[in-house]
């Protein structure tokens, strides 16, 4: 079985490009250019270049003793947190960046849940001095603050979506309305692998230097390129996307996504979309969806703004249809005790979404000789004030 | 064909008024009294919008009347349930407007034969791809002698138009300006030398210009380019004044029309 991109833009009964007539010249252009831009020698090079000096790659794979002690195996932490700006999503806007400026465009958007890739556009917007409109839900403008005070010092306008349940989903509506309007001088920066073929594609590609990089760390510190698990947590799922990606064809390598239970599977308030959801269409993608028996897209729940999104990467649909990878989920209060348990045992504070790929380290049934590598896809400056609360420090 | 559609085009060329409202809104019951008024007034076509959550290609007014909408219950079996009879009482063309995920829930064959059944003419769903259009679901809406009406944009490449023109056939939707739905800026100088490329191509389908078209001066400039204006937002906030629907009606289409 394949689980690459096919040439019409699916993986598997998933993906393709369900946009109105409106937006299919941009889709079309993109389509048919994206492959050959971020093949040429020039783009490699200024891109290699720019992951290395200004975003700090290779990141490191750290061996994590305590961690590992606990749990009575080998963990290691992708420490993608390590990133410039604090999270994987710059690999992405990075290279999508690049390629809008081959493509003449002026003027940069984009959607964002937890700010993450809003603060990783504001940021490459600045260093390419180009102009960067970042919609974000009304709900997470205020649970993330410290994000949204870094668009703004990086010159970014950000404008709260006030739509819906007023997160991800609605904040994407709002991109891709204003890409609707402004479809010439406008690129559209998606921050994961969702959204109309070919964006899960590139965005993924942009995202897999996270196992490459995996591949040759692991060799050279345990003899093996291959870990038994590698865990990610999945919201959208660009972290996941970049943590699997050339791992997807290897079949002893077992794939674990991990989504937001939120308050619990059956509660009514959750993001777990693998469970929650079914075959359906959203932000021009067919894909696994939260919804009514209507076909009405349903709110998500999570105290994770990234990962509070009704729907997931085609990539990742066909993953958990075909079997190939296997999603587990962790609600609100474990990532929370994970995040205090990573902070405490390894002295770093994790972002919350990252938190629920840690959390299910303790059934994961790991053997003491095997090797399980976390995808650490952000760092938890974003989240402190929900840490401090919850765990009454800010009382002490 | 369909014959509703083929003969208002054959029998009124031009100037052609062609009105959008979501079902549901402003109450959940108004979708009959909404129709038949408008056709008392003179509209010559009806596009029934069927609410969606999450409507990509709306603006602000039919995102909110879709919110109200939804809220009030409306759904496609209710909708079905609403225009049973219909035909009974009028034989104005009706158009089924929505987004594919809920048709898609339905079933899109299902869906197809209950309006067939009902007397509907034509389905627009703007995220249904032409590509997947002709290869999965084409031969489904000719079954059931549904005109599927697709949308073109000033950026849309003469290659396509002509693709969409021999896949289609009832009339083809002309946006005439890259936004979503609601602005009402007027029609762009750009926006006329679109139309008449379009109309120099000599389609064998007729032109309705949508988007933007929200008072007299608008409607008259898009009916010198095409053969009709579709309006939605406009009528979608006229319906929100104060009076009953029968006066806001009749006094938005006049005004559209005087």
């Amino acid at each position: 079985m394949s689980y690459h991109v096919n040439e019409k833009g699916f993986y598997g009964q998933f993906g393709g490009a369900y946009v109105p007539e409106m937006l299919y010249p941009n889709v079309e252009e993109l389509r048919q250019n994206y492959l050959r831009i971020i093949q040429e020698p020039d783009f490699q090079e200024e891109l290699q270049l720019l992951l290395k000096d200004y975003v700090g790659r290779p990141t490191p794979l750290y061996f994590a003793p305590r961690l590992s002690e606990k749990y009575n195996t080998k963990v290691y932490l992708k420490r993608e947190d390590l990133n410039h700006t604090g999270a994987h999503k710059i690999n992405n806007t990075i290279g999508q960046v690049l390629l809008a400026k081959r493509l003449g465009k002026k003027r940069i958007i984009a959607e964002t849940g937890a700010g993450q890739h809003g603060v990783a556009t504001a940021t490459v917007c600045a260093l390419m001095g180009l102009e960067c409109i970042v919609y974000m839900g009304e709900v997470d403008i205020e649970r993330q603050a410290p994000n949204v005070a870094r668009m703004k010092m990086l010159g970014a306008q950000v404008v709260p979506a006030t739509s819906g349940s007023k997160t991800l989903k609605d904040a994407t509506n709002e991109a891709i309305r204003d890409w609707i309007n402004n479809p010439e001088d406008t690129y559209y920066i998606i921050g994961s692998v969702v959204g109309p073929h070919p964006y899960p594609d590139m965005v993924a590609r942009f995202q897999a230097v996270i196992s490459e990089e995996m591949r040759a760390q692991l060799l050279e510190k345990e003899g093996t390129e291959n870990p038994k698990y590698v865990i990610a947590c999945v919201g959208g799922g660009s972290n996941a996307a970049g943590a699997f990606y050339h791992y997807l064809d290897e079949p002893n390598v077992e794939l674990i996504a991990v989504e937001a239970a939120g308050k619990g599977i059956d509660s009514g308030e959750s993001a777990a979309t693998s469970i929650l959801g079914k075959d359906g269409i959203i932000h021009g993608s067919r894909t696994l969806l939260m919804q009514t028996e209507d076909g009405q897209v349903t709110e998500p729940y999570s105290i994770s703004a990234g990962l509070d999104y009704p729907g997931v990467g085609p990539l990742h649909a066909h993953l958990f249809v075909s079997g190939r990878a296997k999603f587990m989920n962790a609600t609100d209060e474990e990532a929370l005790q994970a995040v205090l348990e990573l902070t405490r045992l390894e002295g770093i504070i994790p972002a919350l979404e990252s938190a629920h790929a840690l959390a299910v380290l303790n059934r994961l049934g790991a053997k003491p000789e095997e090797i399980v590598v976390i995808n650490l896809s952000g760092r938890g400056d974003k989240d402190l004030s929900t840490y401090l609360k919850h765990f009454h420090f800010d009382e002490q | 064909m369909n014959n509703r559609i083929k003969n208002l085009f054959a029998n009124k060329p031009k100037g052609l008024l062609s009105v959008y409202f979501t079902a549901g809104f402003p109450s959940l019951n108004d979708t009959e009294t909404v129709i038949l008024e408008l056709e008392k007034n003179g509209v010559d076509l009806i596009e029934v919008g069927m609410p969606f959550s999450d409507p990509l290609a709306d603006g602000p007014t039919i995102q909110q009347s879709s919110t109200v909408a939804l809220r009030n219950g409306m759904t496609i079996p209710k909708l079905f349930e609403q225009l049973q009879g219909i035909r009974q009482k009028t034989d104005i063309p009706l158009v089924l407007m929505g987004y594919l995920n809920p048709v898609m829930q339905y079933g899109v064959e299902r869906f197809c034969q209950k309006a067939g059944e009902i007397g509907i003419d034509g389905i627009i769903l703007p995220d249904l791809p032409l590509r997947e259009y002709v290869d999965e679901y084409k031969a489904i809406f000719e079954k059931y002698n549904l005109s599927k009406v697709f949308l073109i944009t000033p950026q849309t490449p003469e290659e396509r138009i002509r693709e969409i023109d021999s896949h289609t056939n009832g009339f083809i939707y002309m946006v005439s300006s890259a936004s979503t739905t609601g602005k009402t800026l007027g029609l762009a100088e750009q926006s006329q030398a679109y139309f008449q490329r379009v109309a120099s191509m000599k389609l064998q389908n007729p032109g309705v210009i949508g988007f933007g078209i929200h008072d007299n001066e608008t409607f008259a400039s898009a009916c010198n380019h095409a053969s009709g204006a579709i309006i939605g937002s406009a009528f979608v906030k006229a319906l929100q004044q104060e009076g009953s629907l029968q006066e806001n009606i009749s006094t938005f289409i006049k005004s559209i029309k005087h």
